[in-house]
């Protein structure tokens, strides 16, 4: 990519056909198996159940400038569930935030990317996580500030479902609604489950849709692997200039796109797959591509 | 004599007490005047901005009594340029949002100010619930956090201007209804502590509401022919280390005062400080011991810990003693 296209503005909506977004989620599986495979151990199926939501948002729906990662006026993403920051490295790299060879290094004493996203050192990542129940709010901020300064950008903020019983969460959601922030987007990863089993055994969540409403959010429930519902939903976003804050609850299922996780998803919210296991699921993801 | 009682420091009833009790409210109002990204947030403490709020209510944010939410929403604003004061009660915006404090202003290296107020014991008779007794420790670990204590009403604003220009995040521990220290505010410079009296028999070193228990047992003192150097440790992090070793040298014996819990306040920070460079000076503190707190109206309270001018000079005698 030359320096002149890293710095032009990737537009909100922009043309990406359903095949080559699906393509893409597969591609970011691919990446994320090969980078837990060279860290030792990852979350492996936590980041599948999200791979529709990252390829269509980097490649259809944030407003980027990716040779520019301070640019005022780009949309912003946070990703609250900051465990699956494996499958964003990938992403970051294609788009030219930094050199593909980062990735040669990711976990490693001083590399600028790990398991969780650390602001300070990768390029394009717009927060910090790790801490699940931050981001809710530290995104409602963000919104606020472009409310206040008279910006159009939209904050985007992808959490776990499991996430969501931590009690900081709702007084995010209570105070973006309070301060009616249209250009907010929570996009929920529902994929059922938490780090120790299925998320509402260990504490109900539900009913999500009717909870955020009941907050005062506009909530759309949608499956959360399907790119054309998905690119639907971010191109009927309501202007970011209107009053109730968007909740996309993207139900999805947790090791999406590989039989053995979908099967057994809880085995692989963290783990390594063993040689011959790691080249099995490279071949039935690469069958997809 | 009459009893002690609360004095109520949520009512700017009168501009003279308001500004004795919330010298913090006064100089936000002033020092936004002069930096238009400066914005006020405050998680139910309204009242204290209540100036601010009638000058710039465009650049006043309420959060309710969210204090979590609060410093996590203040990292997202000062991505966007902003420089948010948080208002808080300081055993709920340190003690509570230590990890929110750590995470996503420290780690982060964001301009974020949070104005602990109430600190100490100055809460009083309200309940354990409401003292602030091991905030300083707590800021004082997380790496990247400048602490600082104001001495009296004045020296809010100086440290206030003092610290507006600083990266990271900056945790102000205003002690409400502290004697007055200084005549008018002092310039205090980054990092470095007030000397505020000469002397080469002993060292005093005080901060907050401890600062004029120090001088005015200072004052004392010399009436007993003892002449006390004295130091306001207004920053806590970083610390005036120079100033430690210098005085510690000359004087030989040191006494710490504090409204803070022994572990992990001032009284450690100038021990270890003593220990490292090795200055072989005899260690005497004052502050609050490490064990079940008593409640009671402020008054009592600092009469029954000892944080008083008398019992600093009765100190200063013990030590100088060797006892």
């Amino acid at each position: 990519m030359s320096v002149e296209t890293r710095h032009h503005t990737l537009d909100r909506g922009r043309s990406a056909p359903p095949d080559e977004l699906r393509r893409r989620a597969d591609w970011i599986r691919l990446k994320t198996v090969e980078l837990i495979d060279q860290a030792g151990l990852g979350h492996y199926s936590s980041t599948f159940s999200c791979a529709e939501i990252f390829a269509t948002l980097y490649y259809h729906a944030l407003r980027l400038r990716p040779g520019e990662p301070e640019w005022p006026d780009r949309d912003r993403f946070l990703l609250g569930k900051g465990h699956v920051a494996t499958g964003l490295w990938p992403v970051l790299a294609d788009l030219g935030y930094f050199p593909e060879e980062w990735l040669g290094r990711f976990g490693k004493v001083g590399s600028p990317l790990n398991d969780h996203p650390n602001m300070r050192l990768a390029p394009g990542i717009d927060f910090s996580s790790g801490a699940l129940g931050h981001n809710m709010s530290v995104a409602t901020g963000i919104a606020l500030a472009g409310r206040m300064s008279g910006h159009d950008y939209r904050t985007f903020v992808v959490t776990g479902d499991g996430e969501l019983q931590e009690g900081q969460v709702w007084e995010a959601v209570m105070a973006a609604s309070h301060y009616r922030l249209g250009n907010l987007v929570a996009i929920v990863d529902a994929n059922g489950f938490s780090g120790a089993g299925p998320t509402s055994d260990a504490m109900n969540i539900e009913p999500l849709g009717e909870r955020f409403s009941a907050f005062g959010w506009h909530v759309e429930e949608i499956d959360g692997h399907d790119v054309e519902t998905l690119c639907a939903t971010f191109d009927a976003l309501p202007d970011p200039g209107s009053a109730k804050p968007v909740c996309v609850i993207a139900r999805t299922r947790k090791g999406k796109g590989v039989a053995m996780m979908e099967q057994a998803p809880q085995a692989w919210h963290l783990g390594l797959l063993e040689p011959d296991q790691r080249d099995a699921v490279l071949l039935e993801i690469k069958g997809r591509l | 004599m009459s009893t002690p009682k609360m004095v109520d420091v949520f009512t700017d009833a009168e501009i003279d007490t308001a500004l004795a009790t919330n010298p913090a409210g006064y100089a936000i109002a002033a020092m936004a005047d002069e930096d238009p990204r400066i914005l006020t947030m405050s998680a139910d403490l309204g009242a204290t901005l209540a100036d601010f709020r009638e000058k710039y209510p465009d650049r006043y944010l309420e959060f309710g009594i969210a204090e979590t939410n609060s410093i996590s929403v203040a990292a997202g604003l000062a991505t966007c340029g902003y420089v948010p004061y948080i208002y808080s009660m300081s055993p709920f915006g340190v003690l509570k949002c230590a990890e929110q404090l750590r995470t996503d202003v420290a780690y982060t290296h964001l301009p974020v100010r949070l104005v602990g107020r109430l600190t100490g014991l100055a809460m009083g008779y309200f309940g354990t619930s409401h003292h602030a007794v091991e905030d300083i420790a707590v800021a004082r670990a997380i790496t990247g956090m400048t602490v600082v204590t104001p001495a009296d009403s004045g020296a809010v604003l100086s440290l206030m201007r003092s610290t507006r220009d600083v990266a990271g995040p900056v945790y102000l521990r205003i002690a409400e209804g502290a004697e007055p220290v200084y005549e008018t505010p002092p310039d205090i410079e980054f990092g470095r502590w007030p000397h505020l009296r000469d002397g080469n028999d002993v060292t005093l070193i005080a901060h907050g509401l401890g600062t004029g228990l120090a001088v005015r047992a200072a004052a004392r003192l010399e009436s007993q022919g003892i002449e006390a150097d004295v130091y306001d440790a207004a920053y806590l992090k970083p610390f005036d280390e120079e100033a430690i070793v210098e005085s510690l040298t000359r004087t030989g014996r040191v006494l710490t005062v504090e409204d803070h819990s022994e572990v992990g306040g001032l009284g450690a920070l100038v021990a270890e400080v003593s220990g490292r460079r090795k200055l072989g000076a005899d260690l005497s503190r004052l502050a609050l011991p490490d064990v079940d707190l008593e409640v009671g109206v402020p008054a009592e309270l600092y009469e029954y810990y000892g944080l008083t001018a008398d019992n600093v000079v009765r100190r200063t005698l013990a030590l100088i003693d060797g006892d």
